[in-house]
Parts: structure tokens; C-alpha cells; sequence
């Protein structure tokens, strides 16, 4: 009798997941999606990687000599719709698919079989891009923005033309991403932690929240866009050719109207990134966190209302452009605020300067430069100067690289052991972001040289007078290129026999770091009771009221 | 210690259908609260599509193409009320189910399957009547992506309909509450709405 009441009163024991071929199966738990998020992302990220570097080969020469010039249209096109549909979002997502419900005291995601869904289609719709290359015509070679009538021109005459391939691959990573995101915003608003109040959420999490609302909001709009040209191009349907009738404006407004606000769905979790790391590294509270967290969301409203500054020279009417140059400056308001948030919590705080904190400040001095960069382009009379040149290409990448992908380094280092349960190499580590830092800046800071004097961009021959400029670009770029082998190195081999990793091995504050590293499959063996505000660094109150049952005896 | 077993013993699973009936009902808020925001997302698709059809009605110089006066709207007014009409059936169906009135949920059911039927079968005969095409110039293709579109809508609410009506029979299904026949009926007075909002912009606004 009393033996088959201790089996009915025994707690479940969950053991930290061991076998690796759970990461390529069908699993619903979130800290496995999350990891075939990021590995699978990683992947793409180095063809992507390899594409942008065979480009430079060809811009260090003024003349068209490695790559036939349609080619060279190709690898463009597939470099921009890779890092940003197979690297940046993909990525993010997965970093987010591991920590949200861990920060939120929850034991999955609220759909996790929706979430494994939403991830398997990334590989999906990643092979049938990557399988344009082998079409008769080629890939899409209408850039990563696809405007018609370009994108709608099809001289080899088949029916499946790279371009269809190509929304079709959006279209699938479009499902998967609303996918994504009705599931991060059920999580976020109905499966946190008793005593888990908003204003008690990491601002990590707070910044997910803005993103996905974002996603839900304006990825829509390039459905539609993506329908209307699908049917261009398959059925013979007029609704972006002038000739009979229809706009092809209207598609730029379909594209930008997701497009723009889609910068922010990748920039607000490196954001969120910047507020978890800067106080575990500097040992003081998260300077203005309220204001931070409002924020996000506030970049995600006025994110929607901005997206006209990317045709000013499509033929927009001129109170159009006042407008949304107007709107667009306002985006610097927020972020602003959240600049001086994180130099003021960086101020006089006890700095420990290992990899994470290192790359968080590369990437904030890297975000400040394009922040400033943005709002020239911004305004009406800049833009029109340097529309289509190498300066818009050089801003955006102190974007997607400087900040974005630097903060993803940062983030992949500083949860590491959390993910892993080893210890990464720091020496390692710190070489990466010495050659990644200078090989970001030699890359895309030439670029803006070259556009204010009118190098346009997406074309694989210039005038020598450029030269100087692209050699900088193209040694910067294959030292970009080196700077991955020593994390890839740092990675791979930390994870195989890397030092274990303590449960909370940067003594930092916030619900993943109470539990195990590896975290076990259910998170919590009891769910958290969060009794204060997150980032509680120099003050004695805790965080939790049960923090020993959360993990096993 | 005994004692203090055999208490343990009686609220054990009393505790268990607690929170058990928590997580279940937890469940169902989650998958609606899902849903309702996937329609919103939803919507926008069709927004988009409004605000590109009214852009190009706006601008364009050439909109009808050669031969088209303008479209038949008596046909279609039918149609609608159909439609809209469905909304209330469905309502009272879903109220039939709550009072545990099967059958009547089922009759009513039907019925809303019946009428939304009655409206795709109209839209196809008001297709098959027309004398322009997908192809025939930018009226042709709006009109039809959007007439088509929200089609596709009413086929995917009809046929989750279909899926509920046979789930219905299955013996204990309303145990855990009825948030799949709920899911449906919120779609369907969505696809309603916005066919509401399609109605006035091609048939009224010509």
C-alpha cells in the first residue's frame, strides 16, 4: 500500500537531453527547436556567406571578370534573400524559441507542435532555394526586393522560372513566420510565471513581443504583394503592368509596407539582446528598464508608418515625402532612448570585458554609426543622392552585420553554457571579435565612400576611380569571411570537450540561469514565483520566492 | 506518518483533476487566443488587397476593359444576404451546443453549411456569366483575386464545418469544451465581414 502511494507521490524525473539525434527529428520541446533554429540558420549563414565573398572577388577589379554579369545577378539576389530569410530571422527566432519561455518561468512554447512545424519549414523552403540554382534559367535575379517589371520579365520562357521558385520560398517562410509568431504572442501574453507581471519580463522578452507583433501586423501586406506578382508571372495577370492598366508602384508599397517594419523584427531582439547581456557584464541594473521596454513596442508602432522612404525617388508625391521623412525621423526617438539606456548602464559600472560584453560594445558603437547614417538617408534631399548607391548598401550592413549579427554572436557566447553545458574558449572567442570588429568596419565603412561619389549598386563592373574604395571592401570582407572559422572552431570544439558549465556561470540574474545547465526538458520541476523586477544587480532582493524547488532534488 | 499519508493519499488526486482541468481549460484559451490573433494577421491580407484595388481604381486611366459596363448587382445582393444570414445560424448553433441540444446544434450546423454552399455555388454562376477574364486587363485580375480569394475562405470555413459536424458524433468529444466549434464559428462571421466590406467596394462602388 505504502509503496504504490511513494510511486503515485513520486515527482517525474526528467534527465538533461542527451542523444543527438533528437535534433533531427520531429521534437516538440522548445530548447530542442531552438537549437535546429540556430545550427540550421548557422548553415545558411555560411553559404550566404561564401556568395557575398565571391562577389567581392569580382569588385576588386573595376572590370566584369570573374562572374558572367547575369550570374552575378544571381548571387546578389540569393546573398540578400538568404542572410535575411535564412540567416537573421531564422536565427532569431530560434534564440528566441530558447530563452522566452525560460525567462518567462513557462515549461514550453504555447503550441509547441505548431513550433515544430514553423521550424521545419525553414530547411523546406531553404532546399527549394537553393534548388533555383540548378533551374535552366538560373536563380532569381531581381534582387532580394523583386520589383516588377523586372522581377516579372521572363526570357527563357519556362514555366518555373527562379522567380517563381523565389516567392514561392518566401511565400513557405511567410507561413512559418506568422506560424512563429501567433505562437511567441500567445506564449508571452498567457504562459508566464505567477507574479510575472509585464513590467517584471526581461526586456529581451518585451522586444520579442514587439517584433512578432510586428510580423503579425505587416507580413500580410508582402503576401499579398508576393500573390499579385505570383500570378503575374504564372497566369498573365496585369496587376503591375503599366501597359494594361496596373501599378507597378503599388508592388513597392506591398514590399516596404513589410519590408521596413521587417528591420525592426530583426534589430528589436539584438535590442533586447544589448538589455540582457550590458547588465550581467557591468554589474548594475538595466538603466531606465520601463522606458526600454515601452520602447520596443513603440518602435513597432511607428516602424508601420515609415515604410514610403524607400521610394522617394519612385515617382512619390512631395507631402508624401515631408510625411515620411518625418515619421521615419521619429523611429530615431525610441532607439535613441535606448542608446543612452545602455551607455548609462555601462557608466561607472564594474566592466568585465569577456567575449559577450565585447561584441554587445563593438555592436552598439557599429548601431550608432548606421543610426546616424539612417537618418541622413532618411532625409529627402540626401536620399535622392545617394539612392541605389554603395552608401545605402554600407548602411544597412552596419545593420545586419554590425549590429545583428554581432549581437547574435554576443548572444550564442553568452548563453552558450546555459545551452550547452560547457564552457566556451574565451581566448577563442576574443579573436573572433577582433577579426569580426575590424573586418565589419573595413568592409562596409568603404562602402559609404564609394556611394556619396555614385558608385551604384548591383553591378559587377565600376568606374577605377571606386577601386580603392572596393579593394578596402573586399579585404574586409574575406577577413570577415576568416573571422567565422574561429568561432565555428570554438563551438564545435567547446561543445564536444569544453570545460562543464555551473548552472549560473556569470552569476547574472533572470529564470534561466536558476535551473541547470542544461536546462531539463520541462524547465522547471516547479513553476517559478517571481516576487521582483528583473536585473536586480547590487540590490539583495530575490528574484523568486521557491528558488530551490525549481530544479530536482 | 500514517496519518499524514492517507491525507496526502485523498488530496492527491483531487489536486491531479484540478490541475489537470486547469491545464485543459488553459489549453482551450491558448488555441483561441491563437487563433484570434491569426485572424487579425489574416485580415491584412485582405486590407492589402483593398487598399491595392482602391489605389488602382483611384489612378488608373484605363479601369473597365472595353465591352464592360459594370457588374450585375441583384444577383450578388442575394448572395449576400445568404451569407450574412449564416452568421445568425451559426450563432445559434454554437448556443444549441452549449445547452447541450446535439441535435439541434447539428440541424443548424447543416444549415450554415447549406447556405455557405448556396454562396459558392452562386459566385460560380456569376463567373461562368461574365465576359471578361483573369487575363483581360487589371479590372479582370483584381476582380477575380479578391472574389477568389475570399472564395477560398468560405471553401476552408465550409470545410472545417464539415470537420466539426463529423467530430460531433464522436462519443464524449465536448468533455474538454467546444473551442474547435467555436474557432469555426468566430471564422466564419470573420469571412462574413469581410465579404460585407468586398460587397460595398466592387459591386457598390462602381
Amino acid at each position: 500500500m505504502i509503496e504504490s502511494i511513494s510511486i503515485a507521490l513520486e515527482q517525474p524525473k526528467h534527465e538533461p537531453p542527451t542523444g543527438w539525434r533528437r535534433y533531427f527529428g520531429f521534437s516538440t520541446d522548445h530548447k530542442v527547436i531552438g537549437i535546429q533554429y540556430l545550427v540550421t540558420s548557422f548553415a545558411f549563414f555560411l553559404i550566404g556567406g561564401l556568395l557575398s565573398m565571391v562577389m567581392r572577388a569580382e569588385l576588386i577589379t573595376p572590370e566584369s571578370d570573374l562572374l558572367d554579369r547575369s550570374l552575378y545577378n544571381s548571387m546578389f539576389t540569393m546573398h540578400g534573400t538568404i542572410m535575411i530569410f535564412l540567416w537573421i530571422f531564422p536565427s532569431l527566432v530560434g534564440l528566441a524559441n530558447y530563452l522566452v519561455p525560460l525567462m518567462i518561468g513557462a515549461r514550453d512554447m504555447a503550441f509547441p507542435r505548431l513550433n515544430a512545424v514553423a521550424f521545419w519549414l525553414v530547411p523546406v523552403f531553404g532546399i527549394l532555394l537553393m534548388a533555383s540554382f540548378f533551374l535552366p534559367g538560373g536563380t532569381a535575379q531581381a534582387g532580394w526586393w523583386s520589383y516588377p517589371p523586372v522581377s516579372t520579365q521572363n526570357p527563357t520562357g519556362n514555366l518555373i522560372t527562379g522567380e517563381a521558385v523565389w516567392i514561392l520560398a518566401i511565400a513557405i517562410s511567410g507561413v512559418s513566420s506568422i506560424m512563429g509568431a501567433v505562437n511567441f504572442v500567445t506564449t508571452i501574453v498567457r504562459m508566464r510565471a505567477p507574479g510575472m507581471t509585464y513590467f517584471r519580463m526581461p526586456a529581451y522578452v518585451w522586444a520579442v513581443l514587439s517584433a512578432q507583433l510586428i510580423q503579425l501586423a505587416a507580413l500580410p501586406a508582402l503576401t499579398a504583394g508576393a500573390v499579385m506578382l505570383l500570378f503575374d508571372i504564372v497566369a498573365g495577370t496585369a496587376f503591375f503592368d503599366p501597359e494594361r492598366g496596373g501599378n507597378p508602384v503599388l508592388f513597392q508599397h506591398f514590399f516596404w509596407f513589410y519590408s521596413h517594419p521587417a528591420v525592426y523584427v530583426m534589430a528589436l531582439p539584438a535590442f533586447g539582446i544589448f538589455s540582457e547581456i550590458l547588465p550581467v557584464y557591468a554589474r548594475k541594473p538595466l538603466f531606465g528598464y520601463r522606458v526600454v521596454a515601452v520602447s520596443s513596442l513603440l518602435i513597432s508602432v511607428v516602424s508601420v508608418l515609415v515604410w514610403v522612404h524607400h521610394m522617394y525617388a519612385s515617382g512619390t508625391p512631395g507631402w508624401m515625402r515631408m510625411l515620411f521623412m518625418f515619421s521615419t525621423m521619429l523611429v530615431a526617438v525610441p532607439t535613441g532612448v535606448k542608446v543612452f539606456a545602455w551607455v548609462a548602464t555601462v557608466w561607472r559600472g564594474k566592466l568585465r570585458l569577456d567575449t559577450p560584453m565585447l561584441f554587445c560594445l563593438g555592436a552598439i558603437m557599429m548601431f550608432v554609426f548606421a543610426g546616424i547614417t539612417g537618418v541622413m538617408l532618411a532625409s529627402v534631399p540626401v536620399d535622392i543622392h545617394v539612392n541605389n548607391t554603395y552608401f545605402v548598401v554600407g548602411h544597412f550592413h552596419y545593420i545586419v552585420y554590425g549590429t545583428i549579427t554581432m549581437a547574435m554572436f554576443a548572444a550564442l557566447y553568452h548563453w552558450f553554457p546555459k545551452i550547452t553545458g560547457r564552457m566556451y574558449y574565451e581566448g577563442l572567442g576574443k579573436l573572433h571579435f577582433v577579426l569580426a570588429f575590424v573586418g565589419t568596419n573595413l568592409c562596409f565603412l568603404p562602402m559609404h565612400l564609394a556611394g556619396l561619389h555614385g558608385m551604384v549598386r548591383r553591378v559587377s563592373s565600376y568606374d577605377p576611380e571606386f577601386a580603392f574604395s572596393n579593394v578596402l571592401a573586399s579585404l574586409g570582407g574575406f577577413l570577415l569571411g576568416m573571422s567565422t572559422l574561429p568561432f565555428i572552431l570554438n563551438m564545435v570544439g567547446a561543445w564536444v570537450q569544453g570545460k562543464p558549465a555551473p548552472d549560473n556561470p556569470w552569476r547574472a540574474i533572470g529564470l534561466e540561469w536558476m535551473v541547470s545547465s542544461p536546462p531539463p526538458v520541462e524547465n522547471f520541476e516547479e513553476l517559478p514565483i517571481v516576487i521582483s523586477g528583473p536585473y536586480g544587480y547590487g540590490k539583495s532582493e530575490p528574484l523568486v520566492s521557491n528558488e530551490a524547488a525549481l530544479k530536482p532534488h | 506518518m500514517d496519518s499524514s499519508i492517507t491525507s496526502e493519499q485523498s488530496i492527491q488526486p483531487a489536486l491531479a483533476d484540478v490541475a489537470h482541468d486547469h491545464e485543459a481549460h488553459d489549453h482551450a484559451g491558448n488555441s483561441m487566443f491563437g487563433f484570434i490573433v491569426f485572424l487579425l494577421s489574416e485580415s491584412v491580407i485582405f486590407l492589402s488587397f483593398f487598399a491595392g484595388y482602391a489605389m488602382i481604381k483611384l489612378t488608373t486611366p484605363d479601369w473597365l476593359p472595353p465591352g464592360v459596363e459594370g457588374l450585375e448587382v441583384s444577383a450578388p445582393t442575394i448572395n449576400t444576404i445568404v451569407l450574412v444570414s449564416s452568421s445568425f445560424v451559426i450563432y445559434f448553433a454554437e448556443r444549441a451546443l452549449k445547452q447541450n441540444k446535439l441535435v439541434q446544434f447539428r440541424l443548424l450546423w447543416l444549415l450554415t453549411m447549406a447556405m455557405g454552399t448556396y454562396f459558392l455555388v452562386g459566385q460560380a454562376i456569376e463567373w461562368r456569366g461574365l465576359q471578361f477574364g483573369l487575363t483581360t486587363g487589371i479590372y479582370g485580375g483584381l476582380f477575380y483575386l479578391l472574389t477568389g480569394f475570399h472564395g477560398l475562405h468560405v471553401l476552408i470555413g465550409i470545410l472545417l464545418q464539415g470537420l466539426m459536424l463529423g467530430r460531433s458524433l464522436i462519443p464524449n468529444n465536448y468533455a474538454n469544451g467546444h473551442v474547435g466549434v467555436d474557432e469555426t464559428s468566430l471564422f466564419w462571421h470573420f469571412v462574413d465581414v469581410i465579404w460585407i466590406v468586398l460587397f460595398c467596394l466592387i459591386y457598390l462602388w462602381q
